[in-house]
């Protein structure tokens, strides 16, 4: 810092410029600038839980809730969520460390669990369909098909984004921009997981609840 | 001279990203608050579906006070304050987006479904 400073004053530069820009640059502006996008994501989230709110009951005298969800399997895809959230956790306190082998092995094992989510999901969502219970069929099952399908695309895009910094980690390693993007995705990792608890207990176990 | 020397130094550390403590106690409070909820639907505990209803909108409530503050690591001094600014505002939306959608849809539609079914 002193070093800095001195390095910055030979060159005529007062040192308060040097430090304010090493500050501005080194990424803090870019983690309020997410935060400010997960939260008009949240917005999207919370106008497709109005909308399944407003039609989540009618059913249009077709399956309802109560008829076509599976708790057992739901709580299985909630686990898988919420394991994929300590996970990605604990890849971050191996960033933290400087351990990137520890970093990439937490990472993979986290896309596991995203990817069993989101196969499971697939799964019940080709069984209503194959029942007849498509998007189609009511407004309660078009606005159920709308509000989870959107979290399970930004489930899929947090994959996508997870392959691609863990490729990019494994070519540059662990460089400051690296760490950035992954706190990034650490933030809408786990930003995925709060929506899915309004999920969970707003469709399937309300849904359920006669 | 130290002190903005000390606050760069925290800022480069990523300092407010949890540690092993934090993220395995979110953990188990969140395997607990969403266990409950579950077994009391599974097994119609209650036996009221309206107090069922109340109770495990709570426990989505307390759980996403646990992931914010144990996950996301929320508090009112990250970012200078802007991160919980921000929460704020778009709590404030969504409690009146999601309020106002129910109420006023709830009584247009005991308002108006009558009528539409007599024609």
């Amino acid at each position: 810092m002193a070093k800095a400073k001195a390095q910055a004053q030979a060159a005529g530069v007062p040192a308060f410029y040097v430090t304010e820009d090493e500050h501005a640059h080194s990424g803090g502006s870019t983690m309020l600038g997410f935060w400010l996008y997960l939260m008009s994501d949240c917005l999207v989230f919370a106008v497709l839980f109005a909308t399944y709110g407003v039609l989540g009951r009618n059913y249009a005298a077709g399956p309802s809730g109560a008829d076509l969800f599976d708790l057992k399997l739901v709580a299985v895809n909630t686990a898988m969520l919420l394991f994929s959230s300590i996970t990605y956790g604990f890849a971050m306190l191996a960033m933290d460390k400087g351990r990137q082998a520890a970093m990439q092995a937490w990472l993979a094992v986290t896309a596991l669990f995203g990817l069993a989510f989101l196969g499971i999901e697939l799964y019940e969502f080709a069984h209503l369909i194959h029942e007849g219970a498509t998007p189609m069929r009511s407004a309660f099952l078009s606005s159920f098909f709308t509000l989870v399908g959107t979290h399970g695309l930004h489930v899929t895009f947090g994959l996508i984004w997870l392959t691609v910094l863990m490729v990019q980690v494994s070519r540059r390693g662990l460089i400051e921009a690296n760490r950035r993007r992954l706190l990034c995705l650490s933030m809408f990792w786990h930003f995925l997981d709060v929506v899915w608890i309004g999920v969970f207990t707003f469709v399937y176990l309300m849904g359920v609840l006669k | 001279m130290s002190g903005p020397n000390d606050h760069a130094d925290i800022h480069d550390d990523h300092a407010p990203h949890g540690s092993l403590r934090g993220y395995v106690t979110g953990f188990l409070l969140s395997v607990v608050l969403t266990a409950i909820p579950f077994w009391l639907v599974m097994n119609d505990v209650l036996g009221n579906a309206t107090l069922t209803a109340i109770v495990i909108m709570g426990f989505a409530a307390v759980q996403i006070v646990v992931h914010m503050v144990y996950f996301l690591h929320m508090n009112g001094r990250s970012e200078g304050g802007w991160n919980m600014m921000g929460l704020i505002f778009t709590i404030v939306i969504v409690v009146i987006v999601l309020s106002g959608s129910l109420w006023v849809m709830y009584h247009l539609n005991t308002n108006m479904m009558p009528d539409m079914h007599r024609m």
